[in-house]
């Protein structure tokens, strides 16, 4: 201290000279001298401090930091409050109806001798003595575990400790057990194991096989610095001398010399020549083993189909397995092949004839149109060509096709879907304009406007319920057409289609302009997309074609009753044919299917764009389906559905939320099976989600 | 299905058995009266209900024209306006609520300022405050006193009460500051309270002088609030146009944003912490989270002119905005575009504008010196409802909520009549901005691949983040 002193004070003095006078003092002060002199061999100055800007710079942003820790606590409170099915407000109310006196009144004091009897024997024997709800024991115990763990933890205690009385009387058994041999085998047994094992380990978590085989080297030295195995001992010694006369003892002494060597033998890794093998091997293979391996799955016909669209470009260069032509079918799967039935095989014909046209195409290349619809256009003659039996009911794949064609198809309907796009986009745009609604009929008039003017707007819509009509009035068709079949039978018979690798719809020379074709085709390669495009379309225009109407009643002016017709000439009489619809608009444009279905009256009320939250047209159908009212739930279910988002007290202030409530909240995630112990107690948060849930509990 | 056989037993066909008897046991139709008898005469009748299906059908047609008739319903009684509020003898430039009473408010004119009465719809005192313009005034937290700043470089405190006859009206305590104070805001439980003019100071409320004061290279603020859930967290506007957050624990302020334009006024979440809302003065309104200033979490637009003001309303679901363009809007606080504007023949530039803390109403104050009473939700209906009325409320909304996606449900639902002045202006600059996405994305189409990168909305507005 002195010494800075005087160093601060004045600077004529150096620091030499201190040195210097401390040598003169006794050795008391060697240590500091030491420091010193460090110090004077030590140039390198201190680094400046920084500035004040960046000093700040950084004050603010680890300030920030924290702040924003700090913040981010209540990020739980904040999304379970907007997941929550209803929120009343003030946050924090009181519940209502009576309260217990202890809440209500503070100090109250058991003043009677009875009471204060009572109270201490509570007080001795820790019960509790304003809420009897818990004891100080019990509460603990609650917090250390909950029931269901508590039972999973018994559960696991009592099966680890059978496990274990098992294990120590079979231990005992074995080692009760004074067979030799047994012992023998045993250890054989176990050695193999252990190998095996020790293989394995190689193989999974080559560490602890690392420490398996120090451990093996360790034994190794041991054994060596031992005289144990080497016939040096007392037994040993006797043996030998036997050894002359008895056979028994020569072997035993030969096996304790073998059983040295075993253990002292130097350990030979081979792993690593191994690797360097491998690694040969490996550059000796040629290069499509580490091509991606074509997966010839039986069962997932995607990764079939894809097969075969490849190998016309690739087979030269590639070594895949060669993909079998329909007809001759794999060499593994001829057999099954051969029992499919004689449906299976006119389809096979069919195909084969289309095959036949695409073929003829390729040779012909013609320029590149709308690839997909041309493709269609061929087959469409094929299939007129082919049997018609083999029409089946719609392979999931024709309605995803039918989309997408329906996506590409209409430039003229682009502009018409802008508008309705825009709807969609903005869900929470208001609709400004300048008319002022007043009364009722002016509400009228707009809707009634609105309507007249959509309808033109209106995109092409196919609603989910359109669609299944339609599918379903198809279904009709097909089952009126051939009642023979069972459409699940015609089904399985689909299925059986897609199974087999089809090279022609495939045959396309590939540009990358057409990316979006390529996509196409890869993701419909295995099922025949264009016959059922135009099986679809068939269907369509079966459907859309009029039907005789029957009039026919039975009974007039003549017998009616069970199993009696009425008769022909009546029957005749009361056909009413109805007149041919005009030309369908798709008539003359073999690539597409015009959805006539649609009723521009009816779609101007359609929701024409899938709402946001909602995936699939199926999920929002079902939400619109399920009715609301009291026409048609009982009730309570209607308060419960009806029950508003937002419950505000009239008159009532709400408070900003509250740091409390964060605690609290905290508190409530952290002792959560003890809620339902403690909800009736203390002022209760008032949120219906968390209620229910308690009650959900209380139930359990 | 037992009847055919029963009349086949019966020795009259004509009058089947419906007695059924059993070992020396008549059994006879019979009913508990407590099914059908009303416990009084008050009591609605019960009506026996069967759920089946089938006997109810075209369910969803029904409901769908309950749920038209309900949003015609709703458009006819959209009524929002209830009240204006005149006496100001110049333009109402801040208004405060009261922390304890729904019924108080006040507000502070270019000239002087006003408690108002809200039930009985008059002013209930008069004081003359500042000289010049009230540029802010709050209530504090206990509802006792307020504290108002003006263009006189004053910050007063005021009591609640009306002085008492003969008592001269005097502030309770008065600091004179250096420079023009801009704003005001006073913590939530402490007594604190910030200002900020050309710098952001942090007063306590028993001394003369600023217990801590910020500035960051910017010598003019708009606006500073307290945050009401971390009430050690303050955020403010400055003219430099960033916003600047601050911890009054810290000697530094946190971070900064600067954004294209300046923003007016902010107002943070009364239920989300680390949320607030600024209004701008590019017609938009952004919703930050304090922790990622980087880029604003939603956009709200729909103004055609600058946003003057914001406030959350007390269940932090939504907020409300007023604007130079005359007209209130509210959105809610996740979406991008408003689901309400109000507006009014006579009402001008809205300079402030406040929700009521019952979650009811919306107060605002324009330059043509009134303040108007809103009702936050046009439609509804005020005072108490029947229980049978609160239930038909609730299923009409219920059913408004579902039909909602309906075109014709729709276009009803969101139908506003709006000035023609603000009208046009709308669909010029949907115009605009329509113009300039076609000509960046022309410009984009045009350009090398990747030099021109897509910027969203989100990101337009912001300039940088400064640390």
């Amino acid at each position: 201290m002195c010494l800075n002193n005087k160093l601060s004070e004045g600077d004529k003095i150096n620091l030499s000279d201190l040195i210097g006078t401390l040598d003169k003092t006794p050795s008391a002060l060697i240590k500091t001298k030491k420091q010193l002199k460090n110090l004077q061999h030590n140039q390198s100055t201190l680094e400046t401090p920084l500035t004040r800007k960046e000093t700040e710079k950084i004050q603010r942003e680890v300030a920030f930091e924290k702040t924003s820790k700090e913040v981010s606590r209540w990020q739980s409170v904040v999304l379970q409050n907007q997941k929550a099915e209803q929120l009343v407000f003030p946050l924090n109310q009181e519940p209502s109806g009576p309260k217990r006196i202890e809440h209500v009144v503070a100090g109250w004091k058991a003043q009677t001798p009875l009471e204060q009897e009572i109270f201490s024997l509570l007080r001795m024997n820790k019960q509790p003595l304003h809420d009897p709800v818990l004891t100080p024991t019990e509460e603990a115990s609650l917090r250390a575990m909950s029931l269901e763990e508590a039972k999973i933890r018994r559960a696991e205690l009592q099966k680890t400790r059978v496990l274990q009385s098992y294990y120590e009387a079979k231990a005992k058994r074995g080692k009760k057990i004074k067979s030799k041999k047994y012992h023998r085998v045993q250890k054989k047994v176990m050695r193999k194991e252990y190998l095996k094992q020790f293989d394995e380990m190689v193989k999974t978590d080559p560490a602890a096989a690392l420490e398996e085989l120090k451990k093996m080297e360790l034994s190794r030295m041991k054994e060596r610095m031992s005289l144990k195995h080497q016939n040096s001992g007392k037994w040993a010694k006797s043996k030998a001398i036997m050894a002359k006369y008895d056979d028994g003892a020569r072997k035993a002494m030969q096996k304790q010399l073998e059983v040295n060597k075993d253990l002292t033998q130097k350990l030979v890794i081979p792993a690593d020549e191994d690797e360097e093998d491998e690694e040969e091997s490996a550059e000796t293979l040629p290069d499509f083993v580490n091509d991606v391996e074509p997966i010839l799955d039986q069962v997932n016909p995607w990764m079939r189909g894809k097969l075969s669209t490849e190998p016309m470009m690739e087979e030269s260069n590639r070594l895949d397995p060669p993909v079998w032509p329909r007809e001759v079918g794999k060499p593994g799967e001829g057999q099954d092949e051969q029992e499919e039935d004689e449906e299976q095989m006119e389809e096979t014909e069919e195909e084969s004839l289309l095959r036949g046209f695409e073929e003829r195409r390729k040779l012909r290349q013609t320029e590149d149109k709308a690839e997909i619809l041309e493709i269609s256009d061929y087959d469409e003659e094929a299939v007129e060509i082919s049997d018609d039996d083999e029409e089946a009911g719609l392979s999931n794949f024709t309605s995803l096709f039918h989309g997408l064609v329906n996506h590409m198809e209409p430039p003229a309907d682009q502009p018409k879907a802008g508008p309705g796009l825009r709807q969609g986009e903005s869900p929470a745009l208001l609709e400004e304009g300048l008319v002022r609604v007043r009364t009722l009929e002016d509400v009228e008039l707009l809707s009634q406007d609105i309507s007249t003017s959509d309808t033109a707007l209106l995109t092409t819509q196919i609603l989910g319920t359109e669609e299944t009509d339609t599918q379903s009035a198809t279904q009709q068709a097909d089952k009126k057409r051939k009642k023979m079949i069972d459409p699940n039978e015609v089904l399985t018979k689909e299925a059986k289609v897609i199974e087999m690798p089809l090279a022609p719809t495939a045959v396309e020379d590939v540009e990358d302009k057409e990316e979006q074709r390529v996509i196409i085709k890869e993701a419909f390669a295995g099922d025949d997309v264009v016959s059922d495009f135009l099986k679809d379309k068939r269907k369509q225009e079966e459907a859309g074609r009029p039907k005789v109407i029957d009039l026919t009643l039975p009974g007039w002016g003549e017998w009616g009753g069970l199993g009696l017709q009425p008769s022909r000439s009546k029957r005749k009489r009361f056909r009413v044919k109805v007149a041919p619809p005009p030309p369908r608009q798709d008539q003359k444009l073999p690539n597409i299917i015009i959805a006539e279905k649609r009723d521009s009256s009816i779609a101007a009320h359609q929701v024409c764009q899938l709402p946001f939250p909602f995936e699939k047209p199926i999920q929002f159908e079902r939400t619109i389906r399920s009715p609301v009212g009291r026409t048609w739930n009982t009730q309570n279910a209607v308060q419960k559905i009806t029950a508003p988002k937002v419950v505000t007290q009239l008159g009532a202030i709400i408070e900003p939320i509250a740091r409390e409530d964060l605690i609290k909240d905290n508190r409530q995630a952290v002792t959560g099976p003890s809620i339902n112990l403690e909800s009736d107690q203390g002022p209760q948060k008032k949120r219906r989600s968390q209620q229910k849930k308690q009650h959900k509990r209380k139930k359990n | 299905q037992h009847l055919p056989a029963l009349t086949a037993l019966s020795p009259f066909p004509e009058f089947p058995y419906f007695i059924h008897i059993h070992a020396m046991k008549v059994k006879v139709l019979s009913r508990n009266p407590d099914d059908y008898v009303r416990e009084t005469k008050l009591d609605i009748q019960r009506v026996p209900r069967n759920y089946d299906p089938s006997l109810h059908p075209f369910e969803v047609p029904r409901e769908y024209t309950r749920a038209l008739n309900a949003t015609k319903l709703e458009r006819v009684f959209a009524k929002p306006f209830l009240a204006s509020l005149d006496g100001h003898r110049d333009g109402v430039n801040c208004m405060a609520k009261h922390p304890k009473s729904l019924s108080t408010m006040l507000s502070g004119s270019c000239d002087g300022e006003v408690v108002w009465n809200l039930t009985k719809r008059e002013c209930v005192r008069t004081l003359q405050a500042h000289e010049g313009f009230v540029r802010g005034m709050v209530v504090r937290f206990c509802g006792t006193s307020f504290f108002t700043v003006g263009d006189d470089k004053t910050i007063k405190q005021w009591k609640m009460e009306t002085p008492g006859y003969g008592e001269e009206e005097e502030p309770l305590n008065t600091i004179l500051g250096k420079s023009v104070f801009t704003s005001i805001d006073h913590h939530q439980k402490e007594g604190v309270f910030v200002t900020c003019g050309q710098q952001v100071d942090i007063w306590d409320e028993q001394r003369s002088s600023p217990i801590r004061s910020f500035s960051w290279g910017v010598d003019s603020f708009s606006c500073v609030r307290f945050n009401p859930v971390e009430t050690e967290l303050l955020a403010s506007c400055a003219s430099d146009r960033s916003i600047v957050l601050y911890d009054m624990r810290e000697a530094t302020p946190l971070k900064k944003v600067i954004m294209n334009m300046r923003s007016n006024t902010l107002c943070w979440n009364p239920m989300e912490a680390y949320n607030f809302t600024c209004s701008n003065e590019d017609y938009n309104l952004y919703t930050y989270d304090m922790r990622y200033l980087d880029k604003p979490f939603t956009v709200h637009m729909d103004h055609v002119s600058a946003v003057l003001d914001v406030d959350y309303s007390p269940t932090g679901k939504e907020f409300v905005s007023a604007s130079f363009d005359k007209t209130i809007r509210i959105f809610p606080k996740d979406s991008g575009h408003s689901r309400e504007v109000y507006h009014t023949k006579r009402m001008q530039h809205v300079i402030s504008i406040k929700w009521s803390s019952d979650n009811k109403y919306i107060l605002s104050a324009s330059d043509e010196m009134n303040i108007r009473l809103w009702k936050a939700n046009a439609a509804e209906k005020l005072g108490l409802l029947a229980p049978r009325e609160k239930a038909a409320v609730n299923y009409s909304q219920k059913l408004k909520e579902k039909f909602q996606h309906h075109p014709q449900i729709r276009r009803i639902s969101h139908h506003r009549h709006l000035p023609k002045s603000i009208y046009s202006q709308t669909k010029e600059l949907r115009v605009m901005k329509e113009a300039r996405r076609r000509k960046e994305r022309n410009v984009r189409k045009h350009s090398k691949p990747g030099s021109m990168p897509v910027v969203t909305e989100k990101e337009k507005h912001v300039v940088t983040v400064v640390k």
